[in-house]
Formats: structure tokens, sequence, C-alpha cells
């Protein structure tokens, strides 16, 4: 039985039953799909073909066909990897840190987030093994048995951290997703009526009965999953830093690193998870579940993450100029006043300076403004990871290797064909899988109306509201509000 | 006594004995197919599935590529041993001795032959890539005879009949060729002159030192820059391309290499317009016009020898006349323009100061200039009225880069028998009727004496590759000698080496002593006296200030004929001062460029002595203001698949004069709207007042305290300043049998770029091309990093601010002084890159290596990264399978290239990291060769290839685990004085030792206050 603050305003409005739940969200499985699922997914299919021709040029041809050379040898390739694993750091954080600080607000949005996870770490795993000169032998890096001799991996290399950081992180996040998709896709059988459908959800459902026992041990799994995963969010992209961290190059070699690219993951995290939802609740009409309150929840957690990762910045200038370190004064300097001055430039203001509209409540409750607030930042975010990774190596020791970088079609072509396959993945996990946890929806739902207070906007608000719901109305009962802190 | 195979014939039961001796088992009858009928069938389809099977697999099998042993193995030639053999390289520009690297009968490298008194083991950047041209595809195979307007094969027999019928009849018969300095060729030519009577063999240089000579009696005097303590160079660029650069830079470090007990060298002053490697290396280096070289020739002259007036006056000017006339006998005066009267005027000088039997040796010229420009243009104004009968051309080229080659083609057309001995069809050739291909100097034998008393000698190190025959040979045809070349070369010797014995060691060793040259014809103009040559510098017409002035110059990897156009190494080999590839183009002064808002890269029409061609402009610090420069040797049309339209002809600009060619003219310049980027392999040029990186500092500090010349970085400890590696996190390597180490003796390096291509030929490095230069993948394993030295400077920070002195850092001065570094891997021993493979594919040998293992390297090119130096290729593609790639890298695609490749050096797969290895498969075969012999292999016994062929000896290579190795005694005199390790701060400790550069003046690389 769940207490219902008189205070606080209910996380699911609309005044929604447990079976409009079953229904509002099994309804975008059960229907044929729509025209506008299928005009995004043309789209989303188009940009994976763009992906397949330019996995095939650069498998075929090399690595000569991006725009890579002597002096800077990881560009676009680096920095799309990180980008898309900074951003499925969101979805972790939403399912396990969220969880286990009992935020249950979290429920309607971490279905998503967790496939958003899954999806941007498939997409960032692509990277690594691309951006390999012989793809085919990636199975080196793995500590297999050698029958050769006692040849094996290096365990002094990063990259070699980030096979099993990676690796570890895909495999426990689709195993937490996975576990909390059964008992709805149980739900989605129970009520499947073509023979396909049992089946495939049947097999999904791995028989999930829905006894009590089940429910038990799949409370206790989410919470130890939940466990597992929270040192996730912050080892994965320490882990990922220190690709840079541990090398010589300046601007590379920074122990800020690893909790600079852990708040700079969520951050950019966050504004995926938001620029994902607010497509999908317009789409599948949640707008009763994802609320508006969500998305100022976020809002404010990027807005925070976004002032650490500004703080970060200041640091590294400070540490360089208090080093004094020629080489690392110099990358910093170059990197503002260089040749890609405009990459930094683009950086600070969309990272630095725009998440700080979010102070103002209009913005942050506005949809739209939220929507470009969290494109600026996954734009930004692309370009933080491209300063430090191509500002740094394209002028570093030898004046006499300094070069610039400039991106191929294909470098393009992979970049825009992630994007393609992460939508591609995404909208048909929409379609198909329930997007909203439903189980766990209904356990925040206040379905008993007479056990106890029931939320009053009137006595809620300290200023006159601006709504004309009554006092006392049942929670069940149809109710618009509007919104506030 | 019978054995029984089984219990059954023991027992002999009727069922066995039934069967016994049948020879098939009956077949047993499954209680399914008793119908007889279906057995067959059930097997006829398992048969032809069989036998589809067998069928397809068969055919799927790999084509078994035949490796056929020799039936009498030749007792030199053993598999896998390489054999050397003494030979000379000599195309008609330098001249150097070498031995032949051959391995199972293929010549695949040349390195220095130390026996030789003249270039003393060291090697240019084009004698290293000759070997290349060897297996060159774009060489005509066979004799051919034009049928139209292709030329058709011709048998030798038929051929020679046909043209030895047509010389009969011909009349007056030229024979052009570049200079020749065989005795025994010059003999095979009078031998055909005395057959056919009204022949005259011309001889032109396509970098002419016709003024030189007519100022010398004809030769060019042998010099010796070791000795000379001033040396003042007009234009002259001997350490690149003038004469004899081997020779030359030989001699010119002997007097710049210092130690602690020898705190003097020469100081060198260079009067120039285009930034030459020469000038590069001067001290000091005064930018003029070429129109102005006459002046300052007369102005030296005057301050010298003493009276007259002077149009040019300039401080430097003084202080070199006043530096030569304090060292009287020790100085030298040259001069790189082709005007006798400066010529003249620069053998006074000489002479006056006493430097004729010192420096200037008189009695010892070189011959391996000897082109008469007047003989050459009257012969083509003969063609040209129709006088000459034949015209034959031996190895010339002279429709593409002679001034008049115009001329030269108008000519050929009037003459009725044309034939060319070029190893292909040129732009000459094509026009020719007849084509005799002559064999590589490598499938030849032939003789040199590039300088009086010096004989060389070559040998065919191989069989020709194609039906040609060595022009010689065909000239002895013509003239009815039958005898083989060999023979007839081996009477020339007769004298020279009476018994076989004194031949046999000459074949050895490559190099003799004696002369055996008949004289040269003399010089066609009279010498001038010095008081004719004032007078004619004076009366000269003086040239409009506001002209655009094109000074015309010969690059150090392709020469000013181009024949080396078509060899891959020379064309992506960086201009040692632009460090362009691939093409020639405008160099201009930035003056230049900011007063036309013309920036690099920028296409400009260049107009000219009724000529025009378009080419792409760079900004050359150092380039004299108001002129512009363009490299001849480029635009070679018929030259092969990687040399054919690669920059532009600038050779018809030269002026053709009474006094011989004239490589400077009057031009004006026009921009259109196309842009074409020029490949340099550097495109940010100053050191940013990166100590760390390069040191250098003046002789005056050097001779005060040798100890305070280099800057040492020290890190903050607890126990105070510290050397860098007295602080690690890292476990030190222990070296229990060797150490391999490197030295680079910055004051010895003139960055000539010999050690590159000489690294590209041992390790088989991929040519990527224009394009990827572009893209900045050059593949060079070994590189020569070179700065100009900068206005501004760190000491500004406090006056004009970081973000504005960061930003002036990156404009070098307008007259440069220029530090050349060679960069290779520095094999730290606390390796970045080897920490961050994920796979080990770099790891450290027990030695001292940072080695790499190809067939484990997957290619995330975190190494490359992490590499301070950024000393690592990546394969970006399959360089030897890619068809785009065919043009350039052509010797890796066919069976005839691949000839070259070095047998002990994997060809990298696309993909794979690679980089310089201190040339292990070396140090393998001398630890081997060490081995065998039961003993610790000897110091010098192992060197690298960049080592090997330094023409300057910059490069020490050896054991430091070794006390008494060069290399060992060199660190120990060093430490603390000139040897540093670039990049020291950041401890990763390379076995790459820099030794700091001494410039015989200020420095102007670092601020002042830091100079202190």
């Amino acid at each position: 039985m769940q207490h219902v603050s008189a205070l606080r305003e209910p996380l699911v409005t609309g005044g929604k039953t447990l079976h409009d739940v079953t229904q509002d969200i099994c309804y975008q499985v059960e229907a044929k799909p729509n025209l506008r699922w299928m005009a995004a997914l043309s789209v989303a299919l188009f940009f994976l073909g763009v992906f397949f021709y330019s996995v095939y040029r650069t498998v075929w041809y090399g690595i000569g066909e991006w725009g890579l050379n002597k002096t800077v040898n990881w560009a676009w390739d680096i920095t799309n990897f990180v980008w898309w694993v900074g951003i499925g750091h969101a979805g972790t954080l939403i399912s396990a840190v969220l969880l286990l600080f009992r935020q249950k607000w979290r429920s309607s949005i971490n279905r998503a987030a967790e496939a958003m996870t899954i999806f941007a770490v498939i997409c960032a795993a692509m990277f690594p093994v691309l951006h390999m000169g012989r793809p085919w032998l990636a199975f080196y890096v793995f500590p297999l048995q050698n029958t050769l001799g006692s040849l094996w991996a290096n365990f002094n290399s990063p990259l070699l951290w980030d096979v099993f950081a990676i690796s570890t992180y895909f495999t426990v996040s689709l195993v937490f997703w996975y576990i909390g998709l059964i008992p709805d896709f149980a739900s989605i059988r129970d009520r499947a009526k073509g023979p396909i459908a049992r089946f495939s959800y049947s097999m999904l459902s791995f028989g999930w009965k829905g006894s009590a026992k089940a429910w038990s041990r799949y409370e206790t799994v989410s919470l130890i999953l939940a466990g597992v995963s929270t040192p996730l969010v912050l080892s994965v992209h320490t882990i990922v830093s220190m690709d840079f961290a541990t090398s010589v190059v300046p601007g590379w070699h920074t122990t800020i690193f690893p909790p600079y690219f852990v708040a700079g993951a969520i951050f950019s995290g966050f504004a995926m998870v938001l620029t994902l939802m607010l497509i999908t609740r317009v789409v599948f009409r949640l707008e009763d579940y994802i609320t508006l309150e969500h998305i100022a929840l976020m809002n404010k957690i990027m807005m925070v993450t976004g002032s650490i990762v500004g703080v970060a910045y200041i640091t590294e200038f400070f540490i360089a100029w208090y080093s004094q370190v020629e080489f690392e004064q110099y990358a910093f300097i170059n990197r503002a006043t260089g040749p890609y001055w405009w990459a930094y430039a683009s950086m600070m203001t969309c990272n630095v300076i725009t998440p700080q509209l979010v102070w103002l409540r209009r913005v942050r409750y506005s949809i739209p403004l939220t929507f470009i607030l969290s494109i600026i930042v996954n734009i930004g975010m692309w370009f933080e990871r491209f300063v430090i990774i191509v500002t740094s190596l394209h002028r570093d020791y030898l004046p006499s290797s300094w070069a610039m970088f400039s991106p191929s079609i294909i470098d393009i072509g992979l970049y825009v064909g992630t994007l393609g396959l992460f939508f591609t993945l995404f909208l048909l996990f929409a379609k198909f899988f329930p997007v909203i946890n439903m189980a766990e929806v209904k356990t925040i739902l206040k379905y008993t109306v007479d056990n106890g207070p029931t939320y009053n906007p009137a006595k809620a608000v300290h200023h006159a509201p601006a709504h004309p719901a009554a006092p006392g109305v049942p929670a069940s009962a149809p109710v618009t509000y509007t919104k506030h802190d | 006594m019978k054995y029984w195979k089984g219990i059954e014939e023991l027992e002999s039961t009727p069922e066995f004995m039934q069967s016994a001796f049948a020879e098939f088992m009956p077949v047993k009858e499954s209680h399914e197919s008793k119908d007889a009928t279906s057995a067959p069938r059930r097997d006829f389809l398992k048969l032809m599935g069989f036998g589809v099977a067998a069928a397809t697999l068969a055919s799927c099998e790999t084509p078994v590529r035949k490796a056929i042993p020799y039936l009498n193995k030749p007792e030199e030639i053993d598999p896998t041993i390489s054999n050397f053999y003494a030979s000379t390289y000599f195309t008609g520009a330098d001249y150097n001795a070498v031995l032949v690297k051959s391995r199972e009968g293929r010549p695949i490298k040349l390195e220095g032959n130390p026996e030789s008194p003249i270039t003393q083991g060291g090697l240019s950047a084009r004698a290293q890539a000759a070997v290349l041209s060897l297996y060159d595809g774009g060489r005509l195979q066979h004799f051919a005879i034009k049928k139209g307007s292709t030329h058709e094969k011709a048998e030798f027999a038929a051929f020679d009949s046909e043209v030895r019928g047509k010389l009969a009849g011909a009349g007056r018969i030229a024979i052009v060729s570049p200079t020749i300095i065989s005795p025994s060729t010059k003999r095979a030519i009078a031998e055909f002159a005395s057959r056919y009577p009204n022949t005259t063999h011309v001889m032109y240089d396509t970098q002419s030192v016709t003024g030189l000579l007519q100022a010398n009696n004809g030769v060019v005097p042998g010099y010796d820059f070791g000795r000379a303590n001033v040396i003042v160079s007009l234009g002259a660029d001997f350490l690149g391309t003038w004469i004899s650069p081997v020779e030359y830079a030989r001699q010119y470090v002997r007097n710049r290499k210092v130690r602690n007990d020898k705190r003097s060298m020469s100081r060198h002053y260079q009067f120039e317009t285009a930034m030459t490697l020469t000038g590069s290396n001067a001290d000091i280096r005064v930018p003029v016009k070429p129109s102005e070289m006459g002046a300052v020739a007369l102005a030296l002259y005057n301050a010298v020898v003493g009276g007259g007036e002077s149009s040019y006056s300039n401080a430097k000017l003084t202080q070199a006349a006043n530096d030569l006339k304090a060292s009287r006998g020790t100085g030298l005066v040259v001069s790189g323009s082709n005007d006798p009267a400066v010529q003249t005027l620069v053998a006074a000088i000489n002479q006056a100061l006493g430097n004729v039997g010192t420096t200037v040796d008189l009695n010892a010229p070189s011959y391996v200039r000897q082109g008469d420009d007047a003989r050459m243009t009257a012969l083509v104004n003969d063609m040209n009225n129709g006088s000459v009968g034949a015209v034959i051309f031996y190895n010339a080229n002279p429709v593409f880069n002679h001034p008049l080659g115009a001329k030269v083609k108008s000519g050929i057309a009037k003459v009725p028998v044309t034939i060319s001995l070029n190893d292909r069809l040129d732009e000459t050739g094509i026009l020719c009727q007849y084509a005799a291909p002559d064999s590589h100097w490598l499938e030849s034998w032939n003789d040199f004496e590039p300088k009086r008393g010096f004989l060389s000698l070559s040998q065919p190190v191989i069989t020709p590759l194609f039906q040609t025959r060595q022009a010689q040979e065909s000239l002895l045809h013509w003239a009815g000698n039958n005898t083989t070349y060999y023979k007839y070369l081996r009477a020339t010797w007769r004298a020279l080496t009476p018994n076989d014995a004194a031949w046999d060691k000459v074949v050895h060793d490559g190099v003799a002593t004696g002369t055996a040259l008949p004289a040269a014809p003399a010089m066609m103009t009279a010498a001038l006296s010095p008081a004719a040559a004032i007078s004619q510098i004076n009366s000269a017409p003086k040239a409009n200030g506001n002209a655009v002035e094109l000074a015309l110059y010969e690059k150090v990897g392709i020469g000013a004929g181009g024949c080396e156009a078509n060899n891959p190494f020379l064309q992506e080999l960086p201009d040692p001062v632009s460090k362009a590839t691939w093409g020639n183009y405008v160099a201009i002064p930035r003056a230049m460029a900011v007063a036309n808002k013309w920036e690099q890269n920028d296409v400009v029409k260049v107009t000219g002595n009724g000529y025009s061609i378009e080419l792409p402009v760079l900004i050359q610090p150092g380039q004299t203001n108001g002129t512009v420069s363009i490299a001849l040797g480029y635009g070679r049309t018929l030259a092969g698949k990687a040399g054919d339209q690669v920059g532009a002809n600038a050779a018809p600009f030269a002026m053709a004069t009474a006094n011989g060619i004239m490589y400077n003219n009057v031009v004006t310049l026009t921009k259109t709207d196309a842009t074409s980027p020029i490949a340099q392999t550097q495109t940010h040029h100053t050191l940013m007042d990166r100590k760390p990186v390069v040191q250098e500092n003046s002789l005056a500090a050097y001779i005060k305290n040798p100890k305070e010349v280099t800057e040492y970085e020290k890190i903050a400890t607890p126990d105070g300043l510290e050397k860098p590696n007295k602080v690690s996190l890292w476990q030190d390597y222990q070296y229990n049998n060797h150490h391999w180490g490197m030295a680079v003796d910055l004051n010895s390096c003139i960055g000539c770029g010999s050690c590159v291509i000489g690294c590209q030929t041992e390790n088989n490095i991929a040519v990527v091309g224009k394009q990827q230069v572009i893209n900045r993948r050059e593949m060079h394993w070994m590189r020569i990093d070179r700065y100009y030295s900068s206005k501004a400077h760190k000491t500004d920070f406090e006056e004009k601010g970081k973000v504005s002195t960061y930003a002036a850092m990156e404009d070098p001065s307008e007259n440069p002084q220029v530090i050349f570094q060679p960069m290779m891997c520095q094999q730290c021993n606390h390796a970045p890159c080897e920490t961050v493979c994920p796979v080990l594919a770099t790891t450290h040998s027990s030695e001292g290596i940072n080695q790499m293992t190809y067939n484990r390297c997957i290619g995330t090119r975190y190494c490359a990264n992490n590499c301070p130096y950024k000393v690592r290729r990546f394969n970006w593609f399959s360089y030897y399978s890619n068809e785009k790639f065919e043009t350039v890298n052509g010797h890796m695609f066919t069976d005839l290239g691949r000839m070259v490749l070095n047998p002990d050096v994997t060809v990298r797969a696309r993909g794979v990291m690679e980089k310089c290895t201190f040339c292990v498969q070396r140090i393998q075969l001398g630890k081997l060769e060490a081995k065998k012999q039961k003993r610790r292999p000897v110091d010098g016994e192992i060197v690298t290839a960049c080592a090997q062929s330094c023409p300057t000896e910059a490069i020490v290579f050896g054991d430091m685990r070794d006390p008494n190795s060069r290399i060992s005694q060199l660190l120990r005199r060093e430490d603390g004085e000139r040897a540093f390790h670039a990049l020291d701060s950041i401890n990763v400790q390379p076995n790459v030792t820099y030794l700091t550069k001494i410039r015989n003046a200020e420095s102007e690389f670092f601020g002042k206050e830091e100079n202190a």
C-alpha cells in the first residue's frame, strides 16, 4: 500500500486506473503501426543504409577512407564512441541509482531510458571495432587462451580496460532491462490475439506467471542488478576517460578526466533521454505518464551536471596555467584560440552557457525549449569530445607534425549512420516492446481512493493555483493539472 | 610354413572359402534394397554428389607458384645471403661510388662505397633511389623503329643493319649526351667518329656550368670545403645539387663538426635567391636577386682585391670580405652562376686570396660537368637549318630539359636520321625514328673518371631485364666493331691494370687511381680577363626594380634534367627546405603574397620568354623579395606512370644567351581562379620556441663553455632539481647483451634527405602519392624536420601577451635561420606506445628496441596518438594491392617491381602500424655473422641504413653497452655538453641522442634572454 502525499502531486496524471495503464501501454504494441511511426522508421532505415555503406567502405578499403592522418589518428571515430557511451549513462543512472534512491518518478521513463542505454552502447561499440585497422582480428583484445605461446592481452592498456568496461556495462544493462520487461511481456502475451504474437511474447516472457514468489524474486533481482549497475555509472566513463588521461598527450594527460567525463556523460545522457521522451510521449500519447514534472526534473539534473562540466573546463585551464608546463599551456591556448577555436566555442556555448537557462522556470517547463536545449546539449557534448580528441592531437609536442583534421564523407556517413542505427532500434523497441514499465507504473498509481490522504492541489500550492480542480476529488477521477514546482 | 590371416582361414569354413578368393565381397542386401535397380541409383547420386564436391574443391585449389631451384648453384650466390658488388652511379649529375646489395641475383639496395676517396661512403638521395629505376616498368623493353606514329619492335640484327645503312649516308652526325666521364665510352664514341668521320659529340648539362668551365680553362676546379675556414657561396647549392654535392658535403662537415677539443668551425656565407639546402645550412645568408649576382661578385671582388666602385653594398658582404681577407689561403669562394663574368671574378678572388692550391685545386679538376652551352646552341641551330644528317641522343632529353626544347623538337623533324639511345620513349625519344634503349647502369659495364686521377667502375649485377643493349655497344656495333663492351672496356684498362689480379682488385673495390679520360674539347668561347668581366657586369642592362625575377633551380630529389621523374621514391622525397613533394611550384616571398593577396596553393600563371605555365604558389621564407623560384625537371609528359604530369616544365624560361644558359629571367605572374594544393609533409614551419624539441647555440657560446650550450630540463623533486629520469613510476629494463643507440649530430646534418630514401629502400616503405601526402599520410619512417626561426619569442609574453605571441611565433622570419632534425623512432626505454597497445603488438626488446609485431597489430592507432615524436605510420590502405596506388607505388604491384623489395622486411598489410625498427634485420644479420664466427659484433659492423650512407656521418649507430663503441665514446664525451634527448622532461628515455647544433653566428631561434 502506498502512501500518497496530499502535497506532492501524483507521478501519473489523468487519473489512470490499473486497467488504463495496461490499455495505454499495450495499445501501442497491439495496434497497427501508425503513419508517423512508419515515416520515422523509413528515415531511420535510410540512415541505417548510410551506415552500412560507410561500414562497407571502411572495412573493404581501409581506415584511409576516413579523414585521419599521421598526427590525428583518432577523430570522429572515438568522438562518436565517447559520445554514444556517454549518452548511455542516463539510462543506467535512471534505472539503477534512482531506484536505489527510491525516486519513484523514474518508473515511467526507466524502460525507455534503459533501452536508450543499450542502443547507445551498441552504437558506441561499433566504433572501437570499426576504427581498428584490422577489425577481423578484434578478438585479439580478449584475453583468450593462446595456443601459440604466452602472448596475451596487455593489461596495462586503457583500451583493454575499455573492452571490459563496455562489455560489462552492456551485459548488465541488457540483463537489467530484460528482467524488467518480463512481467510486461507476460501482460502482452496474455492479451495477444494472433498466434505469432502469442508465441513470440510467451517466448519473450519466459513463462512468467505473476505468482507472488515470482514478483518477490523480481524485486530482489531488480535491486541486486541496481546495486551492480550503480558502480558502472561511475566506472564506465571513468575508464573511457582513462583512454586519454593515461596518455602523454598534452590536453589528454589530465587527472580531472574521470569525474569530468562521468558528469559529462550524465549530462549528455539526460539530454538524449529528454530528446527521446519528448518525441515518444507525443507520438505514443503518453503525456500522462511522462509528465512535465519528469521533464523539469530531468532538466534540473542536466543543468547540474552541465555546471559540473563547466567547472571542469575552467579547472583544466587553471591547472594548465598552474602547472607551468609549456606544452600543456599551449594545448589549452590552442584549444581556445587556435584553428579549432570554433569547436571550442561551440562546446562552451552549448554545454556551459545554454543549460543555465534551466534556472528559468519557463524554460524548464516548456516542451519546445527543452527539446531545443536537449539537442543543443547533445551537439555541445559531441563537440566536447571532438575538442578533447582532435585539438589535443593536432598540435602536440613536435611542431613539425602539427596537422589539421577534416572529416571525409565516410566519417560523416558513419556518424549519421549510427544515428540511423540507434533510431531504427529505438523505433522497433517502441513499437514492439512496452515503452513504459507497466508493472512498476502501476505501483505508483493512487488506486485506493479511501485509503489515505488524497492529493489536494489547492493545499499543495502556496500561491493561487490556476486550475479548477475541486478539493477532495479522487485521484482516480480524470483531473487535469497545471504544473508547478 | 604357412601363416593364417585370420581365425576364419584357419578354420576354413565353407562360407569363408566361398568368398576367400573372390575379388569383391558379395553385396549384403539390406531389407530395403531388394530391388537391384535401386542401389545403383543411390550410388549414382552419391557418386555424383561426391564428384561435384570433389570437382569444386579441386577447382578451388590455390595456383601453385613454382620456386625453381638452381640446377647448378652459382658459387657466390647463397639463398638469403646478400652479396655486395662495387659499382658507380653517375647519370650526368652527381657522382657516387656505390655498393650494390644483391639478393639471389637481384639488386635490392645501394649503399655508399667507403673505399671511394671522393664520396667516402656517402650516397645522395638520388643515388639511393636509383635501384628502383632499374625495375621501372616505363623503360622501353626492346629496340624499336618508328613506323607511322608508333614505334614497332625490332630485332638487334635488322635494326643494326638498317641504322648502319642510314648512318653511312647521313653526312654530318651529332651525338648529344649529358656529360660523359667514362674513358671507355669516350673511346667508343671516338671509334664511332672515326668510322663516320663527320661526327661531332655535343655534351650539355641540364644545370650547366659553362661559365665556370670557361673561367677555369675548361675544367671544374677541385674544391675542398673541408680546408676552408670561410666559405662564401654566391648562389652555389653545393650541399644539395651543385656539381658534386656528396663530395662537397663530406668535406664541408669536416670543418663543421665541433667537440670539446676542437672548438672551431668554418663560417659559411651564402648569397642566393631561392632558399636552398646550402643556404639553409649557412651561418649567414643574404637574399639577393639573380640580376644582382654580378654586382655582388663585383663588390666582393672589389672588397677583396681592392679598388673599384660597386653598385651593391651590404654589411654582411663587407663582413664576408673581411673574413676572407683574414683567412687567406683558407677561404673559398664559389658561385653557382652560369655567367662567365661572375665566375671569372670568383676565380680571381680565389686567386687573389691565395686559395688556389689549398681549397681550390686546379690540378685535380672535376670532370662531372663538361657541357658547353654554345656548342649545344649551335647544334640546335644546325639541326633547324638542315645541315645535320643524323642525330643520336644518348641519355639526353633536350626536347624536355633544354631551354631550346621547342627548337630541338622542330630540329629533329628536319634531321633525316634520328636515333635515341634513351632508356625510354621520352619526349625526345618519341620523336626519333630509331630507339635503341640503353641498358640500366646496374646491367652494364662502365668506367668513370669523376675527378682527374680518380677512377671507378660499374659492373653488371643482373642480366639485362629487357631486350636492351648498352649504348656503347650499340655505337660500337654501328661503327663496325662487334666486340662486347666488357672486352672493349678491359682494353681501355689494360694500361691501368696490367694483370688480372689488378683488374680483379679494381672490380672488387670499385675504385682505382689513375687517369684515362681524354681531355674535353676546348670551350667555344674564350676565357675573360677580370677587367673584361668587370666591364661586362657593369654594362649589363639594369633590371627593372619592379619586375619579378624568376630563378630556376634544381631540386635535391628530381634533378634538373627530370630523368628521375618516374622514380616515385624521389617524387615523394620532401624537398629539404620547403618539404613539398610531387611537383614543382612557384616559391614566392611572403611580402609578394601579402602585396598581391595570394595564398599558398593559389595557382598563378607565370609568363616569360614567350612561354607560360600555371603552378601553385608556395610562400617560401628566405626567398628574395621581388623574386620567385621554380624547380626544373618537372612536368614530364612521357616519363612513365608515376612521373607524367607532375608539375610543369620550367626549362623554357631559362635564357640561352651568347654567354651560356642563364637560369633566371623576368616573368609576370597573374593569379588564376584555380587552386592546387601542394603536398607538403610539414605544414607548420616554426619551432614555437620549443627548446625541449631541438637545441642550438652559437659558436661563441660553445667556445666560452661547451657545458652551457645545451639547456637540460630539470624537474622538481624533494631533493631539489633533478634530471627527469631520476623520478620514474616504471621499472627499468635490464639490457644484458646489447643496448642499441643512435646519436645524431645536428651540426653535421645538412638535411639532404639521403637517409630518408635509404630507409625507404631498406624497409620496403610504400609510396603513397600526392593526395595521400596532402592528407598527411606519407609513410616515411625517417623524416627530417625543418624549422625556421621566427621573430617572435617567448620573451615577448609579458609585453604582448601569450595568445598573440604564440600566434606571431607561427610565422617564420623573412630570412630565417633553419635547423634540421632527423626524426625517427626514438626507441624509448619508457615507450608510451608500448603501454597503450591493447594486444601487445608493440613491445620492448631485450636490446632496447621498441619492436612492432605486425601480425599481432589490430590497428587501434593508440600508439601513434601517444607517440610524442609522431614517428609511427599507419597503413591506411593496402598500398600493395589497392588500385588507387598502382600509379605511385607500382613496384609493389608487378613481379618486375617486387624484385626490388627487401626480402628481409615484411611488406605491411593494410590496417597495421609500422615505424622505424633501427633496421632490426641488419642488427640480426650482424649478430648472426658474429655468432657464426664465435665473436662479439664489432663496432661499426652493424649500422642502420640511414647511418650507412649519410654523406656527412651525422648519424652514429652502435651498441651503448659496449664501452668502446663509437657511440659510447661520443655519448660520454658529449654528456653534459651537447648531448640531449628530444622532450627529455616527459621521461620517455629515448635511445636516440641529439647533439646541439652550433651555429657560427648569433642564433635567432630562441629569445635573447634564453640565449644568454
